[in-house]
């Protein structure tokens, strides 16, 4: 049992800020180019292949990986930074954000070495997309009743069933899959999983879309039949895939992107208010900068600790938790903070457009990417109490 | 900042209480004898004055130590002007003024009060919820003068001192300065104004919270998995594990906030926009923590919990008591979200970044 919720001091040393004001001037060239527009909320959700290779030409797509696969061997904290400029932004990184988050790291660890020259330096040029392979019709968040099957054939496996809720399979090249190779034993349920290398233009996959309550289209069902995937596509060990899984969480958990998808609107409160906010404006702007300053203080330690070498799985998911239920009730906190101004204020068309689309979007936060109920059972068992 | 086992200070700190001032003992206690010797031990460690230079009557530790002891302190939910005579010492040594030995307090303690020093060099005003007053020999002062703040030092029997008690049961006293001859007197250095002195108090009380927060969660969890009911430890069920976590979050987000603060204080003198955003966010979000987490705590406990015999309160009133002190969270909420709405939206993340 552990009650040491520490959280390490970290500050971003001096070569991250000058990374920022060159992150900042890349992403005004942008704006200015007309790439997008940082006012859009949806924006930051969308993908654009021209401007992710601008961004992997900049060095900062899988910028912490080594050299020899296209990497920058730069620091998980310039790594931050850059992500949280990109998301504050609202940049359209969806095409690689998967990869460059969790997708090439686990390459990295697990798949052989011819693999990852061919790979990750095309992930490194913002060429790949990744789709994560992992939910399906009857296993969500009990992530080890998954059913879909790799059957060993001649040479590889062959995939019969269907992953659902996977973002973005429809513009992806590949998936990072996990399918069953056997069955689960009495001893231990998680066992007979498999991750592997999926590449989604192999014959047999279908992508069927999905379209969201949002009005948007990440989602999409992907089915698979019969379709054949080599050997060397296996990453790690064979039924064991369950070992793989757990020290990444804190990599997925606890970024920026964990409490700032709804950002938009704390800016556009910000311009609602004015220079002159009257005292529950104030107030209620106050407490939103304490909130947000302490979740970025908690968000920026975890990224020190993962710097350091230190594995703070329970710190990663208290930021997850924290975040996204911050970030959900964020739009409704904007709406209610701006009720009793003037309907004649210079931004009322931009802020109700900004609300209006984060209340579409705020359910998935606590849901993707592990749900609240997920995170707490985890700090449950890092209390000890399970 | 050095976390609480780093810091040898702090280590000594948390010894002298864990003998001295267990939350156990100190409940069960009937009269409030233990005080002085818990008080003799950490004097003798030279805690009091940790933040006072060695050259002005201190042991001259670093400010990250001295807020480790807090820590501490917050974590047996001491019940001495510990916090308080830092606070004083550390005020009165920024203006180059020796402490004196034994417990002191500070004033103004709240935001709006005011205490100003005439023409005559007397100190005159009223100062609410000082923290210890009546238990203190001397109170180190910020006053207003026309040629701006200045840093005295009063000997409580030369102020009126009209008794009170927070919920926790701790004196909180209005303070009435009537003319009063200050014992010593110096200008503030540039950058210590009553905002900078209510940022130090409120960073403290943060560092408190922070510390018996965390106390709550250990308590609260170990009683997690000892209670049984419906024939297994009630740590079991998932609706008190998920309340458990939620208190871990409150915990955490007070510690990190918290520590945060504490760094920046030991780094900085003068309160620009980033020491504001630090420590008006540890106060804001460590009380937010400290309401949310005492109820989480009390739910978990139930009716023993509610009882004087149970040592849960102590940490609990305490806590909420803190949160009134040096501005409570509606004041520096209104006065962050008026500096941030005023630096405007383009500079609201540099802002944010910068820490």
């Amino acid at each position: 049992m552990t009650t040491n919720l520490q959280f390490d001091q970290i500050r971003l040393p001096p070569e991250c800020e000058a990374l920022r004001a060159e992150v900042r001037a890349f992403l005004a060239d942008e704006i200015a180019a007309g790439t997008f527009d940082p006012h859009r909320p949806g924006h930051g959700d969308s993908h654009n292949r021209e401007f992710s290779r601008r961004v992997g030409a900049k060095g900062w797509i899988g910028m912490t990986w080594p050299k020899q696969y296209g990497g920058r061997e730069r620091s998980f904290l310039e790594r931050y930074v850059v992500t949280e400029e990109f998301r504050v932004a609202n940049a359209p990184v969806r095409l690689h954000f998967v990869a460059d988050r969790q997708s090439g790291p686990v390459l990295i660890k697990y798949a052989p070495e011819h693999i990852k020259h061919d790979i990750l330096p095309r992930i490194c040029r913002g060429e790949l997309c990744f789709v994560i392979g992992m939910s399906e019709p009857n296993s969500g968040s009990d992530l080890f009743a998954a059913k879909t099957k790799a059957t060993k054939v001649d040479g590889g496996f062959r995939i019969n069933g269907s992953k659902i809720w996977t973002s973005n399979a429809h513009i992806a090249d590949y998936m990072l899959g996990l399918f069953r190779t056997s069955p689960s034993t009495k001893e231990n349920r998680r066992h007979g999983l498999t991750q592997f290398l999926v590449d989604m233009k192999t014959p047999g996959i279908a992508v069927n879309p999905i379209y969201q309550m949002s009005g948007q289209h990440d989602f999409n069902e992907v089915v698979f039949d019969d379709a054949f995937i080599p050997d060397d596509h296996v990453l790690g060990e064979i039924d064991g895939a369950w070992k793989q899984a757990t020290s990444e969480l804190a990599y997925e958990r606890s970024g920026p992107e964990r409490f700032l998808e709804t950002f938009y609107v704390m800016l556009e409160l910000i311009r609602a208010l004015g220079p002159e906010p009257d005292l529950r404006g104030a107030d209620g702007l106050g407490r939103l900068v304490a909130q947000l300053h302490t979740l970025r203080r908690m968000s920026v330690s975890v990224a020190g600790m993962l710097h350091a070498g230190k594995e703070p799985v329970v710190q990663g998911s208290l930021v997850k938790d924290l975040g996204t239920i911050w970030e959900q009730k964020l739009p409704n906190r904007v709406r209610e903070l701006t009720a009793f101004l003037s309907p004649e204020i210079g931004n009322r068309a931009t802020l109700e457009e900004q609300i209006a689309f984060a209340t579409t979007i705020a359910p998935k936060l606590t849901i993707q990417g592990g749900t609240t109920e997920i995170l707490r059972g985890i700090i449950a068992r890092g209390l000890g109490l399970r | 900042m050095a976390g609480a086992s780093e810091s040898i200070v702090a280590a000594t700190a948390a010894r002298i209480f864990a003998d001295l001032a267990d939350p156990q003992t100190v409940n069960r206690a009937q009269d409030d004898g233990w005080a002085a010797g818990v008080w003799t031990a950490i004097e003798a460690a030279g805690l009091p004055l940790a933040w006072v230079p060695d050259e002005l009557g201190g042991s001259g530790a670093d400010i990250e130590d001295g807020f480790a002891v807090l820590a501490a302190a917050g974590g047996c939910a001491l019940a001495v002007p510990l916090a308080e005579t830092l606070l004083a010492g550390w005020l009165l040594a920024r203006a180059g003024i020796s402490s004196p030995p034994q417990a002191m307090t500070v004033a103004p303690a709240r935001p709006h009060d005011r205490v100003t020093l005439g023409a005559d060099g007397t100190l005159s005003g009223r100062a609410a919820g000082v923290p210890f007053a009546a238990a203190t020999r001397h109170i180190a002062v910020l006053a207003d003068s026309d040629t701006g703040p200045v840093v005295a030092l009063a000997a409580t029997t030369d102020c009126r001192v009209a008794p009170g008690r927070n919920i926790a049961g701790d004196p909180s006293d209005a303070v009435v300065f009537d003319h009063v001859k200050p014992l010593h007197l110096a200008p503030a250095p540039a950058g210590l104004n009553r905002d900078a002195l209510m940022l130090m108090g409120a960073t403290v009380r943060a560092v408190q919270t922070a510390g018996a927060l965390e106390a709550i969660l250990a308590m609260s969890v170990a009683y997690a998995n000892e209670r049984v009911a419906f024939e297994r430890p009630i740590g079991k069920f998932q609706a008190v594990q998920q309340n458990l976590a939620r208190l871990a979050g409150e915990v955490a987000a007070a510690l990190a906030v918290s520590g945060s603060a504490a760094d920046t204080m030991a780094q900085v003198d003068v309160a620009d926009d980033a020491v504001f955003l630090e420590a008006a966010s540890a106060k804001i979000r460590c009380a937010e923590a400290a309401q949310d987490g005492a109820a989480i705590a009390h739910q978990v406990f139930g009716a023993i919990g509610f009882t004087k015999e149970h040592v849960l309160h102590r940490f609990t009133l305490r806590m909420l008591s803190w949160r009134d002190d040096f501005g409570n969270e509606s004041h520096w909420a209104a006065e962050l979200g008026r500096r941030v709405a005023r630096g405007g939206a383009d500079a609201f993340w540099t802002l944010v970044a910068s820490r």
